[in-house]
Formats: C-alpha cells, structure tokens, sequence
C-alpha cells in the first residue's frame, strides 16, 4: 500500500481507488439490471431448455462481475488461478457426470 | 510467537498467506455447494414431473432477497476500499451497512420459511421442498457465518488497526471475499430455484 510517512495515503493513490469505486457502482447497477433480466424473462414462460440456458447465462454473467471486481479476479495472482483452474475441472466434473447418467432426454422437453 | 506472511509478500507465491488460505478455503466451498447442485440436478432429471419454483416460492421476496444481497457485496468492498484510504469512520458506516443488509436477508428468509412451514410444507413433503431447504438452508449457515465475522472486526477486531492497520485491512479483505462468494452462490441459487 502506498503511503507517505504520516501514514497517510499518497494521491497517486487515493485516485487509483477512487477508480476502483467508480467500477464497484458500475458493477452494481449492472447487478441490479441483469436481476431484473433474469426475473423478467423468466416471466415468458419458455420451454424448459431455453429457460435454463438463458437463466443460467445471466447468472454466470452476474457471477464473473461479482468474482473479476468484487473479489479482484481480474487483477489477481497466477496461483489464484491455478486453484480456481482446478477447482472449476472438478466442478465441471461434479455437475457433468450426474447429468451423464440420465438418458431419458428429460432437457429436449 | 509472531505470525509470518501476514502483512509482507511471499517470494514464492507472490502473496501473503491469509490470501492463499482464504481462496484454498473458498474452493472446498465451490466443491460442497457444487455437490449440493449436482444432487439437485440429479434429483430433478430423475423425476417424472417437477414444479416451477414461482409456483411454490414466493419470487418477489427472493428478489428483494438478491438486491439486498448484491447491495451488501458493495457496501462491504466499499468498507475494504474505505480502509484502503485510510478512513477508518467511512470503514464503520459500509461495514454496519453489510451487517445491517445481511441481517435483512436472514429476516426476509425467516418469513419465507415460517410460510412454508405455517402451510405444511416441509423437507419430507416433496423432492422440491427437500432440495430448497437444503439448499438455502446451508447458504443462510453461510449468511451467518460471515456476518459474526464481520461483526467481529466491526466491533472487538477494530481495535487491530490502531495497532497494525495494513493487517486488518487484509483481514477486511478476507472476509469480504467470502462474503463476495456467499453472494455468488446466491446469484446461482436464485434462478435455479425460484425461475426454473
């Protein structure tokens, strides 16, 4: 953290985090409209598969803003990454193998 | 006995421990949720029929619920960037207000579950009913957990950053990284169960 010698904190940056504000709000209203998207559509009563894909896009559209700005993702070190790689293999196997064993075509409903 | 890493950068890793341990601790979570979704799509591909959630759970309130929620991920990076510039009183308001939004959320959920219950609807009644109890049940478990913590460097834990303040501002970090996740399971949490 860049200070000076009172403790206090240089304009360099004080303005680097007034930036990271100014995201933080953008963030937020994006949050909000992408909530009323996902509400609003689900109002449409669409088949099953549509549903699913375009509630599930908006929620991982809604994720990756919390996860990149909230949580510093975006500007993150490479062994965060290398955990987050190798969770999201194992998360994708989680979710992938059960759907695998069902043959029944249950989502071309 | 000092604890190392706390505050200084690792050569090695290029952080400072707590930030690796926190993000360690967040992937078993991603895991134990991740298992929790997989049942539930187990259960419903496996099941002859399957009910919308909004005919069931009252959507309104659940979004409420997600605003508040989102609402309380920025108020608690704005606590953390407030700490950044060494504004300790605008770190309380943002702070108090995370707190505050995440009490709310447990209030509104309170009332979701008391209808349910009130109707006879319970986690033996159906699949559904099972899965969603289970579900918010373990988030609002997370709700809780984070919320002590927070409360906890609101309140007795302040007192570390008249003593070490790049330290606490880490510790600030931490939390509000779980508290970002908590959030985003939530935002999974919301369609899966309530729109679909």
């Amino acid at each position: 953290m860049t200070t000076d010698h009172a403790g206090s904190v240089t304009s360099d940056h004080a303005a680097d985090i007034d930036r990271h504000v100014r995201i933080y709000i953008t963030v937020f209203v994006a949050l909000m409209v992408l909530t009323i998207v996902t509400v609003a559509v689900s109002r449409f009563h669409l088949p099953v598969h549509i549903a699913v894909t375009v509630a599930l896009l908006v929620a991982v559209i809604k994720g990756s803003l919390v996860a990149c700005y909230f949580m510093h993702l975006i500007s993150e070190k490479k062994l965060i990454y290398a955990v987050l790689a190798l969770t999201v293999a194992f998360f994708i196997a989680l979710l992938t193998l059960p759907v695998l064993t069902v043959h029944d075509g249950y989502w071309m409903r | 006995m000092e604890i190392p890493y706390t505050v200084e950068i690792r050569r090695d890793t290029g952080l400072t421990n707590g930030k690796i341990g926190i993000w360690l601790f967040l992937a078993s979570e991603v895991m134990l949720f991740g298992a929790l979704f997989a049942s539930y799509i187990l259960i419903r591909t496996g099941s002859p029929s399957w009910p919308r959630g909004d005919t069931i759970l009252d959507v309104p309130l659940a979004t409420f619920n997600t605003i508040v929620l989102i609402s309380s991920s920025v108020t608690m990076v704005m606590a953390w960037a407030s700490l950044m510039r060494r504004r300790f009183g605008t770190f309380r308001i943002y702070m108090g207000a995370t707190i505050l939004l995440g009490f709310t959320f447990l209030v509104v959920k309170y009332f979701e579950y008391s209808h349910h219950l009130h109707l006879g609807e319970f986690p033996r009644t159906n699949n559904f009913l099972a899965i969603y109890y289970t579900l918010t049940g373990l988030h609002m478990l997370h709700v809780m957990g984070g919320m002590a913590v927070n409360a906890y460097f609101w309140g007795p834990g302040a007192k570390q950053w008249k003593t070490n303040p790049e330290w606490f501002t880490n510790r600030v970090e931490h939390s509000g990284l779980f508290w970002h996740f908590v959030d985003l399971v939530w935002i999974f949490l919301f369609p899966t169960l309530y729109l679909l």
